[in-house]
């Protein structure tokens, strides 16, 4: 299942399956290790609409609302069963 | 002169590396962004010397900040790079390093906290790396010196590879398979460090620490500052130097010009540290008794903050709030630091992505945030009015940074883009670390602020005893006391603002306020305009445009808020009240208003999709 880092839920993994926006957007991310194909894991959300924070191999990013939105996320499929959806 | 210049991701341990090849003293925080400028030093192996340039971190050579574009021009200008790697994340590490090992230049890797990769489980085949990359790696624990001697051994291996620049996803693809041929992951469980650190970025715990973390600095830093300055002002200038000091005004003749420069006037023919006005009495009171003592303790706090990497975690809790002010979280640091001083605050401005932002962080710390010394007289002075008071002042400045920010961000063209920022692992701060960059500010404080201190007293003197004070008290004299109700003669302390608002603040007392006027004096002092040193760095950085604009709106801003005190305080609301309603008012405008920055963030995002 496809879901955006803002609508997975804490706790889930997945792969990076795109980034929307412009190509600068994209491309920062890459820079700092998110890219396509990359395997992360949500770790929370602050609040509804603040910043979400994920774990990539052995680190930890925080991504704004804005931003978190346009990262689509191909979630694991087990991951989706235990979590109740 | 040979360049070798440090480069790497943020947070990685290049200023470590760099203060142990060179001997000087850096910042060093747990925190990406902590190095905005390049700093240079030498090091010297056999006869030859080399500058070392320690620059700041850059997640790609392509830049995308003021401080990246500055590491990324550095790589140009070196005759070595030493590329500093953190072993915990290698294949986020590594990317940089595929850029950098396309540049015309010889190239040696460090493998830095290789302690922390054997902790977390992370095992790296070095010589498998060194054959993959083509130039020497050598593994290092900057904290401990371990390696680094080696590294410089090694200096003289760089290699220069000039590789073939690779397409975006190539680069990816390359270093996956460099990464997959060097580095076994062992699994183990989560130390208690690391629970902690998820347990901060939850918003059901984050919350509570925040929330005890701002509690506990606080009131460590008011109380023992408190204590401190008491005890200062008890037995050391109360106990010792005030006897030395009567003695030297007996000797000079209790009167005349020298006297009324060192000592000042004196109150039923004694000192009194506050409002003598001497440069050796007022002046170094207030330095050493009231500035040095709530300074350290604060330095201390911030010093475990930023080693303990609990600031990124503060960033991300504070997201929505800065949000409301145009800025995102991560701005929340600068703003920390402006609370010691607002010179770094400004210059930390520079990691911040946009103009915008640097724009709006540099305004609200200059307006909204006083810096310690300024606070310490505050907390001193109005403290003793009673606690009302002292919070009428806090909750000013607070409502002043909401409402302004929530201003500025309406009105500014453009939006603030969301963070994307890494979140460091806690670490244990080692105390011989505090220590050393506690000597370093406190020097720092010393050596910058004694001659803006001194000479600002010095001044004081020259403009009462010159007259130019009471020429001027009465030409502001519709301003000063019609809008703020002060008497005309407070216009020196705004003249002295320029130079030190700590001792502007001392100059209150003996202008004989009763508590709401000095409530609006000290409020005014805060916002009215930043002091000598910070305005130089905001003109650097803002440029001349901006500073102007700048400027315009912290005097219009200290004047307006000035202004409501006179109107509203003790004549019509008591300080209590006035002071839980303007923190009260300041949060609902913020939920009312909300972020125009969000707004046009979404109205953008749903353009370009
Ligand atoms: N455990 C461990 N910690 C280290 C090592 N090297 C550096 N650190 C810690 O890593 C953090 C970052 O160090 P800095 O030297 O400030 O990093 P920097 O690369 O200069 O960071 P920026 O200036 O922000 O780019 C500090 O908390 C150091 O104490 C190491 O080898 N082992
Ligand atoms: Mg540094």
């Amino acid at each position: 299942m496809k879901l955006s880092l803002v609508d997975m839920k804490p706790g889930q993994n997945g792969v990076i399956e795109k980034v929307m926006g412009g190509p600068g957007f994209a491309a920062k991310l890459g820079h700092i290790g998110l890219h396509r194909g990359k395997r992360i894991k949500k770790l929370s959300s602050i609040f509804r609409r603040g910043p979400v924070t994920v774990c990539i191999d052995n680190f930890q990013v925080a991504i704004g609302y804005g931003k978190a939105m346009r990262i689509m996320v191909e979630v694991d499929d087990g991951e989706e069963n235990s979590t109740g959806r | 002169m040979k360049k070798i210049v440090l480069v790497g991701n943020p947070n990685v341990g290049k200023s470590v590396v760099f203060s142990h090849l060179t001997g000087s003293k850096v910042m060093i925080s747990n925190y990406s962004g902590t190095t905005v400028e390049f700093t240079r030093g030498q090091l010297k192996i056999g006869e030859d010397s080399y500058a070392v340039l320690d620059a700041p971190g850059t997640y790609s050579l392509t830049p995308s900040s003021k401080v990246e574009e500055v590491a990324a021009d550095m790589v140009d200008q070196a005759d070595v790079v030493i590329n500093v790697v953190d072993a915990t994340n290698l294949e986020r590490n590594l990317l940089l390093t595929s850029e950098v090992l396309e540049r015309d230049v010889p190239v040696i890797i460090a493998l830095n906290m290789i302690d922390e990769a054997g902790h977390k489980g992370v095992k790296i085949d070095v010589e498998k790396l060194e054959e993959l990359l083509g130039v020497p790696v050598i593994t290092t624990v900057a904290v401990s010196g371990e390696g680094l001697k080696k590294l410089v051994d090694a200096l003289p291996k760089a290699v220069n590879r000039k590789k073939e620049p690779l397409e975006v996803a190539d680069r990816w693809a390359y270093v996956g398979s460099v990464v997959s041929e060097v580095q076994t992951i062992i699994h183990r469980h989560h130390t208690w460090l690391e629970s902690l650190q998820d347990a901060s970025l939850r918003p059901l715990t984050g919350i509570p620490i925040v929330a005890i973390v701002l509690y506990l600095a606080f009131q460590l830093v008011i109380g023992v500052g408190e204590m401190i300055a008491g005890f200062l002002e008890e037995y050391l200038f109360g106990g010792l130097y005030g006897p030395l000091m009567n003695r030297l005004s007996e000797w000079l003749g209790s009167g005349g010009f020298l006297h009324d420069i060192l000592i000042g006037r004196l109150f039923d023919g004694a000192i009194e540290f506050e409002e003598s006005l001497g440069v050796l009495t007022t002046g170094v009171f207030v330095e050493f008794g009231v500035v040095l003592p709530f300074l350290t303790v604060f330095y201390l706090v911030l010093g475990f903050l930023e080693d303990s990497g609990y600031l990124p975690r503060l960033a991300v809790m504070a997201d929505r709030v800065m949000h409301r002010v145009g800025l995102h979280g991560y701005s929340i640091i600068p703003m920390v630091l402006g609370f010691g001083c607002n010179v770094p605050a400004v210059l930390a401005a520079r990691n911040l992505e946009s103009r915008r932002e640097r724009f709006i962080v540099c305004t609200l710390t200059s307006v909204a945030v006083p810096c310690m010394a300024q606070l310490a007289m505050i907390v001193g002075l109005v403290g003793r009015l009673g606690g009302a008071y002292l919070a009428v002042v806090f909750a000013t400045l607070f409502f002043i940074w909401i409402v302004l920010g929530l201003i500025i961000d309406r009105f500014m063209p453009g939006y603030t883009p969301s963070m994307v920022v890494e979140i460091p692992p806690y670490r244990i701060p080692s105390l011989r670390a505090q220590l050393k960059k506690l000597g370093m500010r406190v020097k720092g404080l010393i050596v910058h602020a004694t001659p803006y201190i001194l000479g600002g007293i010095l001044l004081v003197n020259i403009l009462y005893t010159s007259g130019i004070v009471d020429y001027l008290g009465v030409i502001f004299k519709p301003l000063i006391q019609g809008v703020l109700g002060l008497p005309g003669e407070a216009v020196s302390t705004l003249l002295i603002g320029f130079l030190r608002k700590d001792v502007a603040v001392a100059m209150l007392v003996p202008l004989g306020l009763n508590a709401r006027q000095f409530v609006i004096g000290a409020v005014v002092l805060a916002a009215y305009f930043p002091c000598a040193a910070t305005f130089a760095v905001l003109l650097r950085e803002l440029g001349l445009r901006d500073m102007f604009k700048s400027a315009i709106i912290m005097v219009l801003t200290a004047f307006s808020a000035g202004f409501m005190l006179n109107m509203l305080l003790d004549t019509v609301v008591p300080a209590p009240y006035m002071a839980a309603g303007l923190v009260v008012v300041a949060i609902i405008l913020a939920f009312v208003v909300g972020s125009t920055s969000d707004r046009r963030e979404l109205e953008d995002l749903d353009k370009t999709a």
